[in-house]
């Protein structure tokens, strides 16, 4: 097993907090060796922010790898500047509320989740993270999603009124994620 | 052993608190502020006591002030603000006060970046402050490493009463990773540890007792000649007795990467790549870079070795220097470095070693 996971956007959206999450999740319930390297420069609020989660059998090489197989896009800023980073085969998971353009190459498989608009439809933007998060789960089974919903509750469980909209935002995720997967396959 | 899922600043911060030390002083400075952020939470639950002082130079001074009390007492910053803070580690050095300090490198000279970088080579293992001192300088790759290190370097720096280096970088100090953190020394074995110094540290003496005196200077030239001989002894017994090092496959290696730190674990993950292909490639990886692991580079067969490949992030190449003396000539060195900020790339490592191994360096 290696992954190399890149997940990018504006700031304020939780990009980092999904790194942190699934990174916290590999952690807990599996043996492997894992890293998350947050991107840290002048960073400012509506700037741009990306995290890396690395994960493999053996110990980890470099955090921040160039060439990821896997790619997180949160707003079309990102998509433009990062999917030339992601290996040919690779699965760019995109925010189809923002992100308008394509790769602009065919030998990406692209997942579009509407994850701005689900979370509004829930009721606030701030959980648009967690859908991500379980569509993200929900495409790619990467770890059992009770142990990602455990890791959930755990990190963001300080304030109980979020406990069941960030539920419900990640069943919806991971529902929007199976879908997609069924029609890839 | 219960694993948990630290990022290295914060790691760093427990294991020393877990090691028994009970003063922090620092100033904020990218990328190591989970440092200090996390000492000022976590000292006043020990007993212990963070402070931010006005400045580099004030922190690491009330650190020396508290390692000559007989507190294990620590700082850390980031290259530039390890500059500023070299006139209190020589004073320490000086008087033999033991202090754990860590620097988070990044990008140089000057202010740089504040991205990871290992351009503060020199300045860890050859001039860390005036008078020409050395230390001890231990160089993680990995945040269980950085944990492990810690919590011996204040053993090491009391058993010596010298300052001890953690010598890391942007990235160990950014990344989150699973770690295994070492046992929390309980209240009385701290205090034991501090009692341990009464014969030297300024720890409350009666009357009667021998009263502790510190003192980074000698008014009698001979005096200070005789310390400096002392120091040498000690530095001297380093390179027999403190030497750690990582060696892979040097006994059939055509090619040899030599790298520390977050280089190293980049430049290991290269040569996997490069075994699985086929390719003669060994490794060294000092994991103490003062004492350098100068003997390991006596295990290498000659008879086969083309070259030795230096990987750093730093231009021009620091640790090269080291690297050229235990060599000796007996075979070409090549160097693979970023710098600025810029991590190495692990294709780069592989495309200079293809280069290499392809003959496309002269023995």
């Amino acid at each position: 097993m290696e992954l190399n996971l890149m997940v990018a956007g504006f700031g304020g959206q939780g990009v980092m907090m999904i790194g942190k999450l699934l990174s916290q999740a590999i952690c807990d319930s599996t043996d492997y060796h894992v890293t998350f390297y947050p991107s840290y420069g002048a960073q400012q609020r509506g700037g741009t922010a990306n995290c890396y989660v690395v994960a493999a059998d053996d110990a980890v090489g470099s955090p921040k790898p160039s060439i990821v197989d896997q790619l997180i896009v949160m707003n079309d800023v990102s998509m433009v500047k990062f999917s030339p980073n992601v290996k040919s085969g690779g699965i760019i998971f995109t925010n189809s509320s923002l992100v308008k353009s394509g790769a602009g190459r065919e030998d990406v498989t692209i997942v579009p989740i509407p994850v701005t608009e689900i979370a509004m439809e829930l009721g606030s933007l701030k959980v648009l993270n967690i859908v991500m998060l379980g569509a993200y789960i929900g495409y790619t089974n990467l770890i059992d999603e009770d142990l990602v919903l455990d890791c959930i509750l755990r990190l963001l469980g300080k304030k109980p009124e979020f406990i069941e909209l960030n539920k419900t935002a990640f069943a919806k995720g991971l529902a929007e994620g199976r879908k997609a997967k069924a029609a890839h396959t | 052993m219960k694993k948990v899922f630290m990022k290295g600043c914060e790691a760093i911060a427990e294991a020393a608190v877990r090691a028994g030390a009970r003063f922090y002083a620092g100033y904020p400075i990218t990328p190591q502020n989970e440092i200090p952020e996390y000492m000022s939470r976590r000292m006043p639950q020990v007993g212990g006591v963070f402070l931010q002082g006005e400045s580099e130079i004030a922190s690491v001074t009330m650190v020396y002030g508290a390692g000559a009390g007989g507190t294990r007492a620590m700082t850390s910053s980031s290259s530039v603000g390890i500059s500023l803070k070299s006139e209190g580690i020589s004073y320490c050095a000086g008087a033999r006060v033991p202090m754990v300090y860590v620097n988070m490198q990044r990008g140089g000279p000057g202010v740089g970046t504040i991205q990871a970088a290992q351009q503060d080579y020199f300045q860890a293992t050859r001039a860390s402050g005036n008078g020409g001192f050395k230390m001890i300088v231990l160089a993680p790759a990995t945040v269980q490493e950085a944990v492990d290190m810690t919590y011996r370097a204040f053993d090491l720096a009391e058993r010596d009463r010298n300052p001890v280096l953690i010598l890391g970088d942007g990235v160990l100090g950014t990344i989150m990773e699973p770690v295994v953190l070492p046992e929390m020394k309980s209240d009385e074995e701290v205090a034991a540890l501090k009692q341990k110094n009464r014969d030297w540290a300024i720890v409350g003496h009666s009357r009667e007792e021998k009263r502790g005196f510190i003192d980074p200077g000698y008014w009698s030239t001979d005096m200070q000649e005789a310390h400096c001989v002392s120091l040498n002894e000690m530095y001297e017994r380093w390179q027999r007795e403190d030497v750690q090092v990582e060696e892979l496959y040097l006994e059939d290696a055509e090619l040899v990467f030599v790298a520390y730190g977050t280089s190293a674990r980049i430049a290991k993950s290269a040569l996997k790549l490069l075994r699985a292909e086929g390719h003669r490639v060994g490794m060294i990886r000092p994991l103490t870079v003062s004492p350098f692991p100068a003997a390991s580079f006596d295990k290498i067969d000659y008879a086969r070795c083309k070259c030795v490949l230096d990987i750093e992030m730093s231009i021009p190449a620091q640790m090269i220097y080291d690297v050229e003396l235990a060599l000796r000539e007996r075979c070409a060195v090549e160097t693979c470095l970023r710098s600025g900020g810029n991590l190495i790339e692990r294709d780069d490592v592989v495309k200079k070693a293809h280069e290499i191994l392809k003959g496309g360096v002269e023995r």
